[in-house]
């Protein structure tokens, strides 16, 4: 029984079928890639996963409960954290702050009154957000308006933002899209690092081979909206259908 | 100091000490001179500065943290006023019951409005607002009449005997604070200076310190960076376990709140209220004095309401007579001609000189008035720096 249950899960946008019966279970304490070529219905799945959209059949159970039906800051309470694939921070904040919001929905819920109190008397708190932002190297930059940072960085703080919430489950929507070969690397350390770290599952949605292998210890690949084989990097490297489906057509 | 960082106490401490002096600041100009019309040193005045002072504060606490621009906080503020007159007119004429009334109705006002209109966002939001600020003021107008006075509004007359105000047959009931008057004024006589140190306008003027401290509080808490993360990027708070609904309807009711408490103090003070206080213009204003100042700074806000009831009420009551006295000493026709040019933009024409002043501000100082004050200080500290360079930036020895 994995961390994350997904059970015939379906998903259709008027007649477009973008999920068909999906099934997927994603082990705890591993990096699970989730693949395919444009159109799989890649992002679809994972906005299945967080509440932006609900299936039309299926169920999706997360440590145990449904995720169905929440809203996306219910469904963070329980322990997914998401990164998206352009880097989403609070730009008008400094670093800093940008890390406290999620320590305080950490400690306090999705909502809480707290309008008399000072956020410089939190001493606790702002030594976390500190000490991820070491964890993270970017320690000296925290009094930055994250507006400023460069791409790399806002990165770096997102995904801090989301460790300072120790989720159980990490979902990354194609956390390279878009980047040049030395930034892609640069986070490819950086989500090795994490994960030697701590104890934590991470799913990654991506488009680059070379992310996924250099990461991943279990893929699944999707084609049209439908799993076509689940298995271990190696295996899918020489699986003739994978191949055919996705990589035969990447490597022109 | 008071729970604040040293930066927000000075800046309390300023605030207070110019509002308790306010009496002197603006009556620069003695009693007899040309110049006594440009003295803002009158009780009406003053009180309305400050009232519009913690109206423009609470509209500060949504628009400026959270960015949902409200275009319809004047219905609090007749609410809020609507309530006090009536605790006036039946329980008593003592102020405290009237703007907790106030406060009180205007925030459960503000509770309904927001619920609805928060379900949108942007321009949509701003349209809701409008259209529930315009249902009040017709609903004001006309339909509840009977509980408004319609177009007339509502006064204190003979006929009204609060409860627990003993007053004398006939007697008009006066709006008081444990048998101060509002209306209660001291006037002190320096050589050619007259300066009014007035009852009612102290009382606001504390209220509005405490509203200021209140809201430097907010902005500082935990509370406030969440307003300021639904403006910067809600979508993110949301995906950060985060529910923004409530902290958005939060702050719409403590910003309704802070229309209603205006709304009763303006009541304390004048003991009158119209529809018209409800109207969409008056919305506006608040919206112009938050820019004009700048939006979600502290003090910007109570920066754009002075230089508005300011421009109000002293262009205004400049008139052609008085212009032909101040360019009396030039040739007949270029005095006519000078006074033509100026003509638009004085008395009933002020609103052109606001919006004149107003494009400027958005133009050249997008973050208004305090952007501006920020500039000149940076450039004297510059200035200063090129005058004679800091001693640790000459080499020791």
């Amino acid at each position: 029984m994995g961390i994350l249950e997904v059970k015939g899960v379906n998903k259709r946008f008027g007649g477009l079928q973008a999920l068909g019966d999906v099934n997927l279970s994603v082990a705890e304490n591993t990096v699970h890639a989730i693949i395919g070529p444009n159109g799989a219905g890649k992002s679809t799945l994972l906005n299945c996963l967080v509440g932006k959209l609900i299936p039309d059949t299926g169920s999706v159970m997360f440590d145990g409960q449904s995720v169905l039906g929440r809203k996306p800051h219910e469904i963070n309470q329980m322990g997914i954290s998401r990164v998206f694939q352009t880097p989403e921070i609070f730009g008008d904040l400094t670093v800093l702050e940008n890390i406290l919001i999620p320590c305080f929905g950490k400690r306090d819920g999705a909502f809480r009154m707290h309008a008399f109190e000072q956020v410089f008397h939190e001493k606790s708190l702002i030594e976390k957000a500190e000490a991820i932002l070491e964890d993270v190297n970017m320690a000296d930059k925290k009094d930055f308006h994250s507006a400023s940072l460069s791409r790399g960085d806002k990165r770096r703080l997102e995904m801090a933002m989301c460790l300072v919430q120790e989720p159980k489950l990490l979902l990354l929507d194609e956390p390279t899209a878009g980047m040049a070969r030395a930034d892609t690397n640069n986070t490819i350390d950086l989500l090795k690092e994490i994960k030697s770290k701590r104890d934590i599952t991470m799913c990654i949605i991506e488009h680059d081979m070379h992310v996924v292998f250099s990461l991943a210890e279990r893929i699944t690949v999707l084609a049209q909206g439908t799993p076509l084989v689940e298995d271990t990097p190696e295996n899918i490297k020489g699986n003739p259908k994978v191949q055919e489906a996705y990589l035969g057509e990447s490597q022109h | 100091m008071f729970g604040l960082n040293s930066k927000d106490t000075s800046l309390l401490l300023v605030v207070a000490v110019l509002t308790l002096l306010a009496p002197f600041i603006l009556n620069p100009f003695p009693e007899n001179s040309d110049l006594a019309q440009f003295n803002a040193g009158y009780p009406d005045l003053m009180q309305r500065f400050v009232i519009f002072g913690i109206f423009a504060i609470g509209f500060n606490i949504l628009f400026g943290l959270t960015g949902y621009l409200s275009f319809g906080h004047a219905a609090f503020l007749g609410v809020g006023s609507y309530a006090a007159i009536w605790m006036m007119k039946l329980l008593t004429l003592n102020v405290i019951p009237a703007i907790f009334m106030g406060i009180v109705v205007a925030g459960l006002f503000a509770l309904v409005v927001g619920f609805v209109s928060l379900r949108r966002s942007g321009i949509y939001f701003s349209i809701l607002t409008l259209a529930f600020a315009q249902m009040s003021y017709a609903l004001a107008y006309s339909v509840l009449t009977p509980i408004t006075g319609g177009e007339t509004g509502l006064q204190i007359k003979p006929i009204d005997r609060p409860l627990l105000s003993n007053l004398e047959p006939g007697e008009i009931g006066r709006a008081n604070l444990f048998g101060i008057e509002m209306g209660n004024s001291y006037l002190l006589n320096v050589g050619g200076w007259q300066f009014t140190f007035n009852a009612g306008y102290y009382i606001a003027a504390v209220v509005m310190l405490i509203a200021f401290y209140i809201s430097i509080r907010i902005f500082r808490s935990p509370f406030g960076m969440m307003l300021r993360a639904v403006k910067s990027n809600q979508n993110r708070l949301n995906y950060t376990g985060l529910n923004s609904k409530p902290y958005t309807l939060a702050a719409f009711v403590i910003s309704g709140m802070y229309a209603g408490l205006a709304g009763g103090l303006m009541v304390a003070m004048d003991t009158q209220v119209g529809p018209e206080r409800m109207f969409w213009t008056a919305s506006g204003e608040v919206v112009l004095m938050a820019i004009l100042g700048g939006v979600g700074t502290l003090i910007g806000p109570v920066l754009g309401a002075g230089m508005i009831k300011y421009m109000e009420n002293i262009l205004s009551k400049i008139n052609d007579a008085i212009l032909h006295q101040w360019f009396a000493f030039m040739p007949d026709g270029l005095e006519n001609f000078k006074v033509a040019i100026i003509h638009p933009f004085i008395g009933k024409g002020w609103h052109l000189t606001l919006g004149i002043v107003f494009m400027l501000v958005v133009i050249f100082l997008p973050g208004g008035l305090v952007e501006g004050g920020q500039r000149i200080g940076r450039l004297f500290r510059r200035k200063k720096r090129k005058d004679k360079p800091s001693p640790d930036a000459t080499p020791a020895e």
